[in-house]
């Protein structure tokens, strides 16, 4: 059997298999998956106006007859595999909107009911002795500046000395027993952390106290085991290398960590220090039971409460005053600034990581 | 050896120490991966350790200058003596082990962060070593020129290293690391990732690096070997699992042409491994 297939001809009846074959086929128009959509919403929008008309009934609709109507047509016209591809990227391009679809609603959502109060005044004065109209988030601002930047300062050294030990010096039982720790407070919800604060505040000074300093500590329990995580992340994959090149040279371990190791995760810890503000600095619950609720400018994390964005738009929008529109719209513009400033540290992460970073070989 | 006196071109350098190992076991965790290597390296000589691979050349290669140690549970057992100071006593410093035993890598690792003239001075400048501007400058260029670069990078001292092409990136750490002026300089396989050109470049380094340096260079490629040092040892494994042993050291021309051991002849001629 074997050897008369082997010295016959090919067989005839079979189509020749190949990368000729599938070129000498037809292929669909570039405008033919955007055709094949709108068509199939018009049709669809005809039959539901009919039927009773529902967005997202048409939404999903479209999505679902468009994909087998676009592999039905591909598969005809260029071949089995083309077909089943055209599908997916419709099926893949479609789940992709499906998910930007509330962050761009939220994205607009702010932004629109937030943009009536980008006025100057809003950015240079407090709630102090505001009733009504005007008024402004300065003292928020402010209050979120010093909460998260003394945040900061606690949380990054301890988190990047930590991720060091735990990468470069830790083993056996104690790194075991740390990572275990990080991650379970990794995990940690906000509240807790706030919870924390309170109650080791109120040791020293009694259940009424509310001070700016309380709320940095609930956000520094909830850095550091952000900064340690991306800083081990970062210094995982700084190539082995490089240690061993800088131990061959008669260079001890601290030096080879301070001025080889960390150098070449630099940009990298940057990025994850900056990721991590952006994750706090919208931390509401911590804050509204360490750092209370002010309507005035207060410098002095160590005295008297401190007011913050995220409190403030909670509070502007969960307790307005009469009439409410004033406070409502504060509550938005409070947040629009929220998100805006996330971004700015999003985007710095970015241009740090571009503009400084150091292609590692893996 | 007389020609150390004649080379003028590197003054103040050292001159090749001798390396004397006895009964050197060396483990991970308890796993014997190079069994009773009794040998000497002997000062301004090029050494080559030949042998198929995961015989225990580069781990034996690595227990010179106390690399080994760095991995998790790996030890040493034996001792190894430099100009008669046991770099195992327990009052050696590895640090300072490392800075007289200097070493070559399979990849050419340059400090991404650093540029080339850093790079070079890396030995001294991460150890905080007080020298002056015009003193670094002149070793660093003894070093480029030491290591056939200083043409090729004078120009863009201040570039990354990175930048270089593999040939000239090991030349480069060959430079950073006879910047500190070691008395031996230990290469693991420091061509394999290499064009037979730039090798060809090493190779002639290496020659020439003899005269201060005793050299002791791991490779995978037998006619390297033949071409570039005076001695060379042969390490075998019986069988996957197995110790590797020192099977036979000699003059590399009567490995290569006159070898003692059958097994020695079978490996040099081709015929396994």
């Amino acid at each position: 059997m074997s050897d008369r297939k082997l010295t016959s001809a090919p067989a005839p009846a079979m189509p020749p298999a190949g990368n000729i074959a599938d070129a000498a086929r037809g292929r669909i128009p570039a405008w033919g998956p955007w055709a094949v959509f709108a068509g199939t919403a018009v049709v669809l929008a005809a039959i539901l106006s009919v039927i009773g008309f529902n967005i997202a009934l048409l939404a999903v609709g479209t999505v679902l007859i468009s994909i087998f109507v676009i592999f039905l047509w591909a598969r005809k016209v260029e071949g089995q595999r083309q077909g089943l591809d055209r599908g997916v990227t419709l099926a893949v391009t479609s789940l992709f909107a499906l998910a930007m679809v509330p962050l761009v609603s939220l994205l607009y959502t702010v932004t629109s009911l937030g943009i009536s109060r980008m006025d100057a005044e809003f950015f240079t004065s407090s709630m102090r002795n505001v009733l009504g109209e005007g008024g402004g988030i300065l003292h928020a601002a402010i209050g979120t500046v010093i909460i998260t930047g003394l945040a900061t300062l606690a949380s990054v050294p301890i988190g990047i000395m930590a991720a060091v030990y735990l990468h470069e010096y830790g083993k056996g039982k104690l790194k075991r027993w740390l990572t275990f720790f990080v991650d379970v407070m990794t995990g940690i919800p906000s509240i807790v952390a706030g919870l924390f604060a309170f109650a080791l505040f109120a040791i020293f000074f009694g259940p009424g106290i509310r001070l700016g300093v309380m709320g940095s500590i609930a956000l520094t329990v909830l850095m550091i085991p952000i900064v340690v995580r991306s800083t081990e992340e970062m210094l995982r994959i700084v190539p082995d290398g490089l240690r061993e090149a800088s131990f061959a040279l008669g260079v001890s371990k601290w030096r080879t960590v301070a001025k080889v190791v960390l150098p070449t995760a630099l940009a990298g810890i940057v990025t994850g220090v900056m990721l991590a503000i952006a994750r706090v600095i919208g931390e509401t619950a911590p804050l509204l039971i360490t750092t209370g609720v002010f309507s005035s400018v207060n410098l002095n994390p160590f005295e008297g409460r401190m007011a913050n964005l995220p409190v403030f738009t909670y509070n502007s929008y969960k307790f307005p005053g009469v009439p409410p529109e004033p406070y409502i719209d504060r509550a938005w513009g409070a947040a629009l600034v929220l998100i805006l400033i996330v971004m700015v540290l999003f985007l710095a992460a970015r241009f740090v990581s571009r503009r400084y970073g150091i292609e590692l070989r893996k | 050896m007389a020609a150390v006196a004649a080379d003028a071109q590197t003054p103040g350098s050292g001159v090749g120490k001798r390396i004397d190992i006895k009964d050197l076991n060396v483990y991970y965790g308890s796993f014997l991966a190079v069994k009773d290597v009794t040998m000497t390296v002997k000062p301004n000589k090029v050494t080559a350790l030949i042998g198929s691979s995961g015989c225990g050349k580069s781990t034996f290669l690595r227990s010179l200058n106390r690399m080994h140690e760095l991995i998790n549970g790996a030890r040493v057992e034996g001792s190894v003596t430099l100009d008669g100071q046991n770099i195992y006593a327990p009052s050696m410093d590895p640090v300072r082990v490392r800075s007289s035993i200097g070493m070559v890598f399979q990849q050419p690792n340059p400090f991404p962060t650093m540029s080339i003239y850093d790079n070079t001075a890396a030995g001294l400048k991460l150890n905080s070593k007080r020298i002056k501007k015009d003193q670094m400058d002149e070793i660093v260029e003894r070093s480029l020129r030491g290591a056939h670069l200083w043409d090729e990078v004078k120009d863009r001292l201040d570039k990354p290293g990175a930048g270089l092409s593999g040939g000239q990136q090991q030349r480069l750490c060959i430079a950073r690391a006879t910047a500190v002026q070691p008395e031996v300089l230990l290469m693991d396989e420091p061509c394999s990732a290499l064009d037979p050109i730039a090798t060809l470049a090493i190779e002639d380094l290496i020659e020439e690096m003899k005269r201060q340096y005793t050299i002791v260079i791991v490779t995978h490629n037998m006619q390297q070997a033949a071409r570039a040092s005076d001695i060379t040892g042969f390490f075998n494994i019986k069988e996957t699992g197995d110790p590797g042993v020192l099977v036979e050291i000699d003059e590399t021309e009567k490995i290569f042409s006159n070898p003692s051991l059958k097994i020695t002849e079978d490996y040099v001629s081709g015929r396994f491994g």
